[in-house]
């Protein structure tokens, strides 16, 4: 049986005014997979993140998620479809009047379908899941440290139940201890939740420990998508340029040909 | 099929609700609802099979009707056995409600699918969460002493301002090349220049008001001529420098706290502070300055809009002509007024910039904080501004009235 399809985009172009972003882009994105989406900074990552949750519309070219083609979704179907997703922002985007408790509670609040009974015990299973203890629940986001303050972001995408999960990149100004505990907490979460996600990001270790795909965004187009020790022997400049500096053969393990 | 096989191996006793209601959460994909089966096995138990997808989306708001129906069987205590097994997914709410009725290690008795270990091990270690965060519900004293430490924070605080003021001053004094005209110059054009309209619009509409008040009492009397006592004096000394001063204060006063607190959330304030940079000479004096310079010259401007528009008003209702009523008003009115008019123009124009700055600079980094003091600036400084007029009032009781 082949996995379910989650996001499918076909023969997707963008274009701002002249300038041209994404040329002819095919992506898909099975149930289960945790797909790296890597490039050099400009190269429309977020951008094609939110083509992929319907916040911008690809000039042309069309976008399915989990089987509905967003161009031609109805406005509550797709808010519905929102539901099932997370986003973790790259900077947190906590709300900065709530505490940490009514950040991950907000979600559920909101959510009809959520006894009120439930959405304390569920808040403090969140924090544990990603790593916080109760003590935590009081403060403010500005009294967060940036590990934390990705944790509650984390906590509060996780809140829905996502069964998509999208990170901006997770792991960026965070110290290597805390990055590789994230990366830590995220597998452990997938293994738990089951959910699929689609991260950006520039950390190699990040690819090579938590995603199960990789796909290289490089002039305009997906240039090498696949498993990242098949990605790391792509020939394409980029692809080379990225994984075989010292870096990448430290952490891939490839040897300079 | 798990309903089929528990039909044929047992007495179904009973059946999960299986309707298929509000199929909206998913979105047109039909989603197998959360349920379960219970049928008798060989040893006389009750077992318990739960099927469908035991997520948020598959309970779809039943957590509390699935759970007061499993309940009736947990009441049976160990002749109850759960299969989880044929379960499609689980999640933390599935979790949840399972956990409230059976709690995972407590006892076992409970079959779950190996992809669904992992979360039942999470919820049976969970640790109680505390009971409430919030603080125990504050008495008349402790509310006493919390206005209290408010209030001695903001007189401190604002001491504290004003001496860093006074001090930065004198070193500007010293090296009079380190004023930042230019921050000066744009803030007397956005507080001053864009306030023209406005205050031109309102210093109009009063002078008519009061031209229109005063003259239906004054031909009661056969006092027209008075007219003009009445308003030279009330607009230059008293309406001209507290409209301008309030409407400043709402206009501007906010802008500048409003400011001063985005750049607390955006850190460009501790940025600003990195750089070896004077927060006080970069942002809060040429405020003051320009505010001291500005607002005097808008209580011209209000004057003159005002007596315009009383003298409008004037010559429709009294028939007194504009040109004698110009002529009339230097000996009508003691031209100290005017000046007093200008001296609580640069008074209310310090007062108002320093209170904005003063709650710019309070705003914690959030949302909330954010509007709160900025409404409180606002509020303030109008107030402190009606305060200080009262007290101009009082101070210059014996000067340039008749």
């Amino acid at each position: 049986m082949t996995p379910e399809t989650i996001i499918d985009m076909e023969h997707v172009w963008t274009r701002f005014g002249q300038h041209i972003v994404h040329e002819d882009i095919n992506l898909r994105i099975v149930r289960g997979e945790i797909l790296g989406l890597v490039g050099s900074s400009g190269s429309g990552k977020t951008t094609l993140v939110r083509e992929m949750i319907g916040l911008d519309q690809p000039s042309a070219g069309h976008v399915s998620l989990f089987g509905e083609r967003l161009d031609q979704i109805a406005h509550d179907a797709l808010a519905a479809l929102r539901n099932r997703c997370g986003v973790l922002f790259q900077g947190g985007a906590l709300f900065s009047a709530l505490t940490v408790f009514e950040n991950v509670a907000f979600p559920l609040q909101e959510y009809p379908a959520i006894e009120p009974a439930l959405i304390r015990d569920l808040v403090y299973m969140k924090l544990t899941q990603v790593g916080l203890g109760p003590e935590v629940a009081a403060r403010l986001p500005a009294e967060l440290s940036g590990g934390m303050v990705k944790r509650v972001a984390l906590a509060r995408a996780l809140a829905l139940e996502p069964e998509l999960l999208f990170l901006d990149e997770p792991t960026s100004g965070l110290d290597p201890v805390t990055a590789q505990a994230f990366v830590h907490h995220l597998q452990g979460l997938h293994r738990e939740l089951g959910f699929t996600a689609v991260v950006i990001t520039h950390d190699l270790d990040l690819m090579h420990d938590l995603c199960t795909a990789l796909a290289i965004l490089a002039d305009h187009r997906i240039v090498a998508q696949g498993s990242p020790a098949e990605v790391a022997e792509n020939p394409h400049p980029f692809v080379a340029s990225m994984f075989s500096g010292e870096r990448g053969q430290r952490v891939f393990g490839i040897t300079a040909s | 099929m798990a309903r089929g096989r528990a039909t044929g191996e047992g007495g179904v006793t009973n059946r999960g609700i299986i309707d298929s209601r509000r199929g909206q959460a998913t979105a047109g994909a039909r989603l197998e609802p959360a349920g379960y089966v219970a049928r008798h096995d060989e040893r006389g138990r009750t077992v318990l099979v739960l099927t469908g997808h035991w997520t948020l989306r598959g309970i779809d708001g039943r957590a509390g009707a699935l759970a007061s129906e499993l309940r009736g069987y947990v009441q049976e205590g160990d002749k109850v056995v759960w299969d989880c097994r044929e379960v499609r997914t689980l999640d933390n709410v599935g979790a949840l409600v399972l956990w409230r009725l059976h709690g995972f290690a407590h006892h076992g008795g409970i079959q779950v699918r190996p992809e669904h270990a992992a979360l039942c091990e999470r919820w049976s270690q969970r640790q109680a969460p505390p009971e409430s965060l919030r603080p125990a519900r504050a008495g008349a004293l402790d509310t006493l002493m919390s206005l209290e430490r408010g209030l001695r924070s903001h007189v401190l605080d604002f001491t504290a301002l004003l001496g860093q003021i006074a001090l930065d001053s004198g070193r500007l004094v010293r090296r009079p090349d380190r004023i930042p005209w230019k921050d000066v110059s744009a803030t007397i054009y956005e507080a001053g220049v864009r306030a023209l309209g406005i205050t031109a619009l309102v210093g109009a509409l009063v002078g008519v008001v009061m031209s229109y008040l005063s003259a239906l009492e004054l031909q009661a009397f056969g006092a027209q001529s008075f007219i003009v006592n009445i308003l030279g004096l009330s607009i230059m000394r008293e309406l001209g420098p507290l409209l301008a001063a309030i409407l400043v204060a709402g206009r501007s006063g906010s802008a500048m706290a409003a400011e001063l607190g985005v750049m607390r959330l955006t850190e460009e304030l501790d940025a600003l502070s990195a750089m070896g940079i004077s927060q006080t000479v970069r942002l809060i004096l040429p405020k003051i300055v320009a505010l001291a310079i500005a607002l005097p010259l808008l209580v011209i401007w209000t004057d003159a809009v005002g007596l315009l528009g009383g003298m409008v008003a004037a010559h429709i209702t009294l028939g007194i002509s504009i040109p004698s009523f110009i002529h009339a008003i230097p000996s009508a009115v003691p031209v100290v007024n005017f000046l007093l008019g200008l001296l609580k123009g640069v008074v209310f124009g310090i007062v108002v910039a320093l209170i904005a700055c003063h709650f710019g600079l309070r705003i914690q980094p959030n949302t909330l904080s954010l509007g709160l003091e900025t409404t409180n600036a606002v509020v303030t400084a109008i107030t402190a501004v009606i305060f200080f007029d009262a007290m101009f009032a009082i101070a210059f009781r014996g000067v340039g009235l008749p």
